[in-house]
């Protein structure tokens, strides 16, 4: 078990003929993923080859997951028609629509967000490294790996990992599988404003999932949504949970690289973020250096058992 | 992206939303022109510079007051001279201050009473959210702390966008009747019209003024432009001005870095955002300052690393380096190449500390550690922010 995707998980790419969606496509498909379609508008009946796949490009959405049984698709559509390509997934009634796709405008995601409402399509970004289970294959291949995380660096376990931040992702999962921790699945959730997916959705699918033991919670600047999440653990979780805010240095008023990451008013800066975490009982992570430490003081503390 | 007042003024009147009439200078010739289309009379002086707290604000050469009222067009335009070229420090500024290249003259309107009145993103409910307060002319963080009760909030369903039944609510809290009433719901909806169609990200207008005529005006005007949609207006971006945004931006955002300047020694260079930030956080930790943000996005090329140096060193008070890269996918060896060249093409002299991990880190390390410059290296953030801080001391 796992959240959101599993080694079974068939996937298309949404924009695949692009030199980023394709790049990203084979090593998804190295990796053992199920890329099973294509779509690029005006490019149907193509294939996009790698080794010896031999992948179907659809016009739409629809035709590919009616095609394949496509549920989920990744999105590296260019930001001017990203918000298009996401609708077209909910009308095609997906499971799952991860956008990666970085500098949406917000205007966009406001109205995106509103059509998707009561619709049961899941929407994960956009601005996000994806989404990974790894496999039970060497360095975890044989997963599921939709986006541009590096799947090498996983390991198949029971930690759940959620972030707004790609690298600062990449940072926890290489410490935990140095230490022989592996990982249920982990989740970027995506550094723009009005997302998807909340740092609290994941959190909830990782309490439910029996092969999530613990949780790595990694949040930065800017809303409130790491606290909405925490009062949630505080309330309802009782696997253990390290948290980390990136951010404590960061100037107001400054957008720190992601468009999410701008302090407003005195809630939504890091050290106001830390204290609710300590608060919830979140073992904060004093460095970025300490997440993997940081979950493993909190699993000991509980008795739970990591790997 | 921010625009100066008097181009969002520019702007509100084009929408429909009522300003003081007002004509912008940047030369004291100019000034006379300026003035000439303003009626005789009071008139106030404001100095346009990216950053708030303008009236309270003091020039670096003892002259007070960023934003003017004067009696006659004669005293404006010895204000304005005084302010043009003059560098004024607000609280907003920093200690530097910001050179003063345009004056803002307008008509002194009179006033009844003060409102506040803004439109920003509601991030808690993905959709745009109108603030509005009887309270005006003052700090809302003040007013939302110490009288919540007089900060009114109207969230906007995008799919319907502003209903009329929304704008009257919210003029009733207001408690304005009559022909204020009217004006202002007009100004209301103009005002939101103009937020979503350009794209704003944030527009406040504080102070909002009725007047003993019963116009209802915006008398300041604060915009700023979400950066992901500029692509679809070019006639905003014809706005920018580059006198108000530091060189080293400026020229980080042509080689697709994202470098934000800070008042640090230790300059870091990153992949990834959420990465770059705790690299600033883990130098503060281990007792160090970093000098600024930097991140090189997920696929940096020799160049951008070339580039990133040059930046890093354009700022004098670096004393150090920290190169913090996790290469998930990019390539460990291509980065290492351009830290080699880097080096060598800058003659960096200054400490330089650099922790690779990721994909082919070990061609990489052995590149950085074959090149016969001084490159220590560090194993995790922590070990190399320890190293770093300590060679800055």
């Amino acid at each position: 078990m796992a959240i959101l995707v599993n080694a079974d998980t068939k996937i298309l790419v949404q924009g695949i003929t692009g030199d980023f969606g394709a790049r990203h496509a084979r090593l998804s498909l190295d990796y053992g993923t199920q890329v099973v379609a294509g779509v690029t508008p005006g490019k149907g009946g193509q294939f996009f080859e790698h080794g010896a796949h031999r992948v179907p490009i659809f016009n739409s959405v629809a035709d590919a997951a009616r095609a394949t049984g496509a549920t989920v698709s990744a999105i590296f559509v260019p930001p001017p028609f990203a918000a298009d390509a996401i609708l077209e997934c909910a009308d095609a009634g997906l499971d799952l629509a991860v956008a990666i796709t970085e500098g949406i405008p917000v205007k966009d995601m406001i109205r995106v967000k509103r059509a998707m409402q009561g619709r049961p399509t899941r929407l994960i970004g956009p601005n996000c490294p994806g989404v990974v289970t790894p496999g039970t294959g060497e360095k975890s291949f044989g997963g599921c790996r939709i986006g541009i995380a590096p799947g090498y660096i996983h390991q198949r376990g029971h930690v759940g990992v959620v972030s707004r931040s790609g690298t600062l992702t990449y940072e926890a999962v290489y410490q935990l599988t140095v230490k022989n921790i592996g990982q249920s699945t982990c989740v970027g959730i995506g550094g723009d404003p009005v997302n998807g997916t909340s740092h609290l959705d994941v959190v909830r699918m990782f309490n439910d999932d029996p092969d999530t033991h613990g949780i790595i919670l990694i949040g930065e600047i800017g809303g409130n949504a790491e606290v909405e999440a925490a009062r949630w653990i505080r309330a309802n979780v009782k696997k253990p949970v390290a948290g980390f805010i990136a951010g404590a240095t960061a100037p107001a008023g400054r957008r720190m690289g992601h468009a999410g990451a701008i302090v407003g008013g005195a809630e939504d800066t890091a050290a106001a973020k830390i204290a609710v975490f300590q608060e919830c009982g979140i073992e904060v992570a004093v460095t970025p250096s300490d997440m993997a430490d940081a979950l493993v003081r909190a699993a000991q503390a509980r008795g739970v058992k990591l790997s | 992206m921010n625009i100066h007042e008097y181009q969002a003024k520019a702007l509100f009147e084009k929408f429909g939303v009522p300003v003081p009439k007002g004509a912008p200078a940047t030369s004291t010739e100019e000034f006379i022109t300026a003035l000439s289309g303003l009626p005789d009379g009071p008139t106030m002086v404001k100095s346009q510079i990216h950053a708030g707290g303008r009236g309270k604000g003091t020039f670096t050469d003892g002259f007070k007051g960023g934003v003017k009222f004067c009696k006659t067009k004669g005293e404006a335009r010895e204000a304005a001279a005084r302010m043009l070229g003059n560098t004024l420090v607000t609280a907003q500024t920093g200690p530097a201050g910001r050179k003063v290249q345009t004056i803002y003259f307008t008509v002194a309107s009179d006033i009844k009473k003060e409102y506040y009145l803004a439109i920003l993103l509601d991030r808690v409910a993905s959709r745009p959210v109108i603030i509005a307060s009887t309270e005006g002319g003052v700090e809302i963080e003040k007013v939302a702390h110490d009288t919540p009760e007089k900060l009114f909030r109207v969230v906007i369903d995008p799919a319907y966008g502003l209903a009329d039944y929304q704008v009257r609510e919210l003029i009733a809290k207001l408690g304005l009747t009559g022909a204020e009433a009217k004006n202002a719901a007009r100004l209301v909806r103009a005002l939101f019209a103009f937020y979503w169609e350009t794209d704003a990200a944030m527009v406040e207008i504080n102070p909002l003024i009725t007047t003993p005529t019963g116009e209802v005006l915006a008398l300041d005007a604060k915009v700023s432009f979400d950066d992901n949609a500029l692509f679809r207006h070019p006639e905003i971006v014809a706005l920018r001005d580059f006198n108000e945004e530091d060189p080293k931006e400026i020229e980080a955002s042509r080689h697709a870095l994202s470098y934000i300047a800070l008042d640090g020694t230790i300059a870091c260079l990153v992949n990834g955002a959420g990465l770059a930030m705790s690299t600033m956080d883990i130098i503060k930790h281990f007792g160090g300052n970093p000098a600024n943000f930097l991140d090189v996005g997920g696929g940096a090329s020799k160049e951008q690393v070339i580039a990133a140096f040059k930046i890093i060193l354009g700022d004098p008070n670096v004393k150090g380096i920290f190169v913090n890269i996790f290469g998930g996918i990019m390539d460990c060896n291509v980065i290492a190449t351009g830290i080699v060249e880097a080096v060598k093409e800058v003659g960096l002299k200054l400490p330089l500390v650099v922790r690779l991990e990721g994909n082919n880190v070990a061609a990489g390390k052995r590149t950085l550690a074959s090149s016969g410059l001084t490159i220590v290296s560090g194993d995790t953030m922590a070990d190399a922010a320890q190293k770093i801080v300590k060679l800055v001391a």
